[in-house]
C-alpha cells in the first residue's frame, strides 16, 4: 500500500511534547486532555479523588464526563467528551482478560452517560505512554487523527484528509504509517469508526491490535451505546497510539509474584478444563448459540420466540468451519481463554468491497443472535458478511440486529411496506434486504438512514409517519432507556427482566445475567433473593469495569471444584484471584467487601448522573412488554402450556374459562405487577427511595456525597414529592 | 532434534543435575532455579521433569518469542517476551519454569551440562531424528 500521499497530506494542527511518566503501582497520575475545537492538548495531573473514589476505567470516565458536561448537554454538543480509561490492573500480561479499556460518553441513544468496554491494545498502550485516561472534548472542523507517541513523548492533532473512513482499510493505512517497520506494528493500536457511524446513532468503535502470527491487523469493538457516532460527530477519523515495547512489569506492580501466581493458576485451569467446559479457545462465545436455543432463550424474530428448528445452522460447529484457530487468539497478551476468533479470509458478496477477501473478527454469540436469529436469518455466510460490514462501517451488531428484527416485525404487521422502505422487502429471514439496509446506512441514504435512528426513535417515527399502533410498537420495540436489548430472552425470568431493566446504562447483559439462577435452577425464588442477586452481580461486575478486566475469564471457565463451593454462581476462587491482582498491582489490601464497596460507590454515582441528565427514576426503569411476556397470540400459543400453567398455579385462574386474549391480559397484569414489585425490592436493597432515587444517606455511606451530587439528588427528591 | 532424554528407572534422586543447572544459569545452587527438576519422593510416579521439546510453548506464545534454534531446541527470546506466562500454564510436561516476580520464564535448552554430571546416565543428550543418544 502506498501511504506516501496520505502522510504528505497531513497538516499539524496542535502538538504537545511531554515526558512520559512511568507507571507506579498501576497508575501514572496523569490525564491526557485533547480539545478539538481549540486544537489544545494538555497533560494534566489526575485529581486524587479519581484514584481514591473512582478507581479507574468506567469510574474515571464517569467523573471526568460529569465535570465536563452541563445538565442540559446533548450528545452532539461540543462539551460532550469521549473518555478512554483502562484502569489500574489493565496492562498486566500474566492474567487472562486484563487488557480492557472503558469508553464513556453521553450517548446518542440513551442521552445519558454510557460506558462500553473493549479489548485490543489501546488501553494498556495508553498507560505505557504515560496516561491513566484520554479525555477528548470539542469538535474538529475537518477530519483529524490524534496521534500519541509514547516513546517520543509527543501528542499531535493532525488534519487527515486522505485516509479511508472504514476501519479495515484505515487501520492498515495508519498502522503502516506510524510503525517504524514490520516488527514495530505490534506496538501500534488504532481506535476508529466507519461510514455508518456518521449516519446513525448506533456507531461503535474498533480498537486494533497487530496479530504477529497471521500478520494482519485485528480489531475488537466498543460497540454499544453510539460512541462511534460521537466519535465521527467530533470529526475524529482515528486515534493512533505508538507504545514502548511491552514487558510484563510495566505497571510497576507492588507485588508481582502475587499476580504471577494467580495468572499461572488460571492458565493451568484453562489448559486443562476449557475443552471440557465451554471450548472458548476453539469456538469463542459461539458455544452459547445452541445452549440458548436449547433453553428457549435465543431471540428469534425480534424476541418473539426463544428457539427455532433452524438454529442448528448457526451453531458453533458451523462457525468452527470458518474459524482459523491459533494457539493465541487473545485480544491482549496473556489471555489464554482466547475468545477472539478470526475468520482469516472471507470473500465478500455485496457492498463496496464485493469480491475482496477479508479477515473477520468473530462473530460472537451476540452478533449471531442479533443479526441472525433475531432477524429470522439462519445463514452463517450472511452473519459473517454482516459482521464484517458492521465492524468496518463502525456500527454495533447488537443494535443493528435488534433494529432490523423490529423493522421486520413492523413490516410483517403491515406498518411498513415496500413503498415505505424504498423497495426493501424487510420480512423475517430476508438476508439480502438486511444487507442492503446496512449499506444504505453506511451511505446515509434511504430507509437505512431512518433505521439508524435506533428502536426508540423508530417507534416514534412509525407512529407519527406511518400511523403505527402506539401500544403495539411500544410493546415489541426491544429497547429500554433508549438502548436496544442484547441477545437473551428475559420473558420467563423475572430476575433477568430486572437484570436488563434495572441497569444504569440500558439493557446490556454486562451488569447481571441471572436467567439460569432464576429460571432454570430456581435459586432465587423470592423478591428479596432476586433483589440480592440484582445487588451483588451488578456491583461485582461493575468492579471489573473499574480496574480494566474482562468478564469472560470470571465465569466462562471455572475451577474444577467450583460447584462444591458455598456460592458457585459467584466463582469464589476467581473473585479471590481478582483481589490478589488488585492488591498485587496497587499494594493496597482490599477484601471482598471493600471490592464491592468501591464498585457500589461508582454505581450510585452513575445512577445520580442519570438523574442529572433528566432520567434515573422509576419511569425510566420500565421495560417493553415483549421482554416480560407474550405480546401476541402467536407468542402465547407457542408457550401455551407454560402460560396456562402459570395462570393456574400462581393466580388460581382456570385457563379453560378464558379466551387467549383474556388470558394474555390476565398474565400481563400479573407479570407487570411482578416487575414493579421487583423494582420495589431492588430499590430498597440498593438504598434508593420508592422512585429509584439514591437516598442521601446511601450516597454518604459510599463517600459519594460531593455537594454537586447531593444537589442533584435533593432536586430530584423535591421533584418526586410534588 | 536435540533433547535432554531421560531414563527414569536409573535416577537415584541425587539432584546433581539441579545443582549444575541452577549454578550454570543463575549462579546459585537452588532447585527452584533449575530447568530440570527431581521429585524427591520415593514413590513418585515421575521423578524427572524436563522439557521434551514438544513445541506447545511456541504455539501458545502470543508474540513469537519462543522459536526453535537450528538444533530444534525451543528457546525464549527474552527481549521479545512479554511475560504473560501462558507457556508456563500450558506446558504439558510442567517443564516451563518461572521465578515468582521475574519477567520471563525459563526452560531446558538441552545444553547437556547436567547430563555430564549425572552419575547413573539417567539423563542424556539425544537426537530424536537420529534415534538415540549423542
Amino acid at each position: 500500500m502506498n501511504i506516501t500521499p496520505i502522510k504528505a497530506a497531513h497538516v499539524l494542527l496542535a502538538e504537545l511534547l511531554y515526558k512520559p511518566v512511568k507507571l507506579d503501582k498501576g497508575y501514572t497520575g496523569k490525564i491526557l486532555y485533547v480539545n478539538l475545537s481549540q486544537n489544545h492538548i494538555v497533560e494534566k495531573p489526575a485529581d486524587p479523588v479519581l484514584k481514591e473514589k473512582f478507581i479507574g476505567g468506567r469510574g474515571y470516565g464517569l467523573k471526568l464526563l460529569w465535570d465536563a458536561v452541563k445538565d442540559t448537554s446533548k450528545w452532539n454538543d461540543p462539551e460532550n467528551e469521549i473518555i478512554i480509561a483502562p484502569g489500574p490492573i489493565a496492562g498486566i500480561t500474566q492474567y487472562p482478560g486484563a487488557g480492557k479499556s472503558y469508553l464513556v460518553t453521553l450517548s446518542p441513544l440513551t442521552e445519558c452517560a454510557y460506558d462500553s468496554n473493549v479489548g485490543g491494545y489501546f488501553g494498556p498502550f495508553l498507560k505505557f505512554s504515560g496516561f491513566d485516561a484520554l479525555e477528548i472534548q470539542g469538535k474538529a472542523e475537518t477530519d483529524v487523527v490524534i496521534v500519541i507517541d509514547g516513546r517520543l513523548g509527543r501528542v499531535t492533532i493532525e488534519a487527515a484528509p486522505l485516509e479511508a473512513i472504514n476501519t479495515h482499510v484505515l487501520v492498515e493505512q495508519l498502522t503502516q504509517l506510524y510503525a517504524d517497520n514490520e516488527a514495530d506494528r505490534v506496538n501500534i493500536s488504532v481506535v476508529s469508526a466507519g461510514q455508518a457511524a456518521e449516519h446513525s446513532h448506533i456507531g461503535g468503535l474498533n480498537v486494533s491490535f497487530y496479530d504477529v502470527r497471521r500478520k494482519i491487523d485485528r480489531i475488537k469493538q466498543a460497540g454499544r451505546g453510539g460512541i462511534g457516532t460521537v466519535f465521527r460527530d467530533k470529526k475524529i477519523k482515528a486515534i493512533v497510539i505508538k507504545s514502548p515495547p511491552v514487558k510484563g512489569d510495566l505497571n510497576n506492580p507492588a507485588d508481582k509474584a502475587l499476580i504471577d501466581k494467580a495468572g499461572i493458576k488460571l492458565h493451568k485451569e484453562i489448559a486443562t478444563l476449557d475443552d471440557k467446559q465451554n471450548a472458548m479457545r476453539k469456538t469463542g462465545t459461539t458455544y452459547l448459540d445452541s445452549i440458548m436455543n436449547d433453553y428457549d432463550l435465543l431471540p428469534v424474530n425480534n424476541f418473539k420466540f426463544g428457539a427455532d428448528p433452524e438454529a442448528y445452522r448457526i451453531a458453533k460447529e458451523e462457525f468452527a468451519k470458518y474459524f482459523n484457530v491459533s494457539g493465541h487468539d487473545g485480544c491482549w497478551y496473556g489471555c489464554t481463554l482466547a475468545c477472539a476468533k478470526v475468520v482469516n479470509s472471507f470473500e465478500l458478496k455485496t457492498g463496496p468491497y464485493k469480491g475482496e477477501k477479508v479477515p473477520i473478527d468473530g462473530p460472537e454469540y451476540e452478533t449471531v443472535g442479533g443479526v441472525g436469529s433475531c432477524c429470522g436469518i439462519f445463514d452463517p455466510e450472511y452473519i459473517l458478511e454482516c459482521n464484517f460490514y458492521c465492524d468496518t462501517y463502525g456500527i454495533d451488531t447488537i443494535s443493528f440486529g435488534n433494529i432490523v428484527g423490529f423493522i421486520m416485525e413492523c413490516y410483517e404487521n403491515g406498518i411498513l411496506d415496500k413503498e415505505k422502505t424504498g423497495g426493501l422487502e424487510l420480512r423475517f429471514g430476508n438476508a439480502d434486504a438486511a444487507l442492503e439496509l446496512l449499506h444504505q446506512m453506511a451511505r446515509g441514504e434511504g430507509f437505512g438512514k431512518i433505521a439508524g435512528l435506533g428502536v426508540r426513535r423508530l417507534k416514534k417515527y412509525f407512529i407519527e409517519h406511518f400511523g403505527a399502533d402506539e401500544r403495539f410498537v411500544n410493546d415489541i420495540g426491544m429497547e429500554a432507556k433508549g438502548l436496544e436489548y442484547s441477545m437473551y430472552m428475559s420473558k420467563e425470568s423475572l430476575a433477568q427482566q430486572g437484570g436488563y431493566g434495572l441497569t444504569n446504562k440500558g439493557p446490556q447483559h454486562d451488569e447481571a445475567w441471572l436467567i439460569f439462577m432464576d429460571m432454570v435452577n430456581n435459586q432465587i425464588p423470592t423478591f428479596e433473593d432476586k433483589a440480592e442477586a440484582l445487588h451483588y452481580f451488578p456491583m461485582f461486575r461493575t468492579w471489573l469495569s473499574l480496574v480494566g478486566l474482562c468478564k469472560l475469564p470470571w465465569n466462562d471457565i471455572v475451577p474444577a471444584n467450583n460447584r462444591l463451593t458455598d456460592e458457585p454462581a459467584k466463582i469464589p476462587e476467581h473473585v479471590q484471584n481478582y483481589i490478589d491482582l488488585y492488591n498485587g498491582v496497587t499494594g493496597q489490601q482490599i477484601d471482598k467487601q471493600e471490592m464491592l464497596r468501591q464498585s457500589e460507590a461508582v454505581y450510585q454515582f452513575q445512577r445520580v448522573f442519570n438523574l442529572r441528565m433528566g432520567f434515573g427514576t422509576r419511569e425510566h426503569d420500565r421495560v417493553p412488554y415483549r421482554s416480560v411476556g407474550p405480546v401476541t397470540e402467536e407468542e402465547y400459543l407457542s408457550r401455551q402450556n407454560r402460560y396456562d400453567g402459570q395462570l393456574k398455579e400462581k393466580l388460581g385462574v382456570d385457563p379453560a374459562a378464558f379466551t387467549v386474549t383474556e388470558k394474555m391480559q390476565i398474565l400481563r397484569d400479573f407479570r407487570e405487577k411482578q416487575y414493579q414489585k421487583l423494582c420495589d425490592a431492588v430499590y430498597k436493597r440498593r438504598g434508593w427511595d420508592e422512585n429509584g432515587i439514591p437516598k442521601v444517606e446511601t450516597l454518604k455511606a459510599f463517600g459519594m456525597d460531593f455537594p454537586d451530587v447531593i444537589a442533584v439528588v435533593e432536586k430530584a427528591l423535591a421533584g418526586s414529592l410534588k | 532434534m536435540r533433547i535432554l532424554g531421560k531414563k527414569e528407572s536409573l535416577c537415584i534422586q541425587c539432584q546433581a543435575c539441579e545443582r549444575v543447572c541452577s549454578n550454570l544459569y543463575f549462579k546459585d545452587e537452588s532447585p527452584e532455579k533449575s530447568a530440570i527438576r527431581i521429585n524427591r519422593e520415593k514413590t513418585a510416579e515421575r521423578v524427572i521433569t524436563v522439557c521434551s521439546q514438544c513445541g506447545q510453548c511456541e504455539t501458545i506464545c502470543p508474540i513469537n518469542a519462543i522459536v526453535q534454534d537450528r538444533n530444534g531446541v525451543y528457546r525464549i527470546d527474552k527481549k521479545l517476551c512479554v511475560g504473560c506466562l501462558a507457556c508456563v500454564g500450558f506446558c504439558p510436561e510442567a517443564a516451563m519454569f518461572h521465578l515468582p516476580g521475574a519477567n520471563e520464564p525459563f526452560k531446558c535448552v538441552a545444553c547437556g551440562a547436567c547430563a555430564k554430571q549425572c552419575p547413573t546416565g539417567a539423563i542424556f543428550i539425544a537426537d530424536i531424528e537420529k534415534g538415540g543418544e549423542l
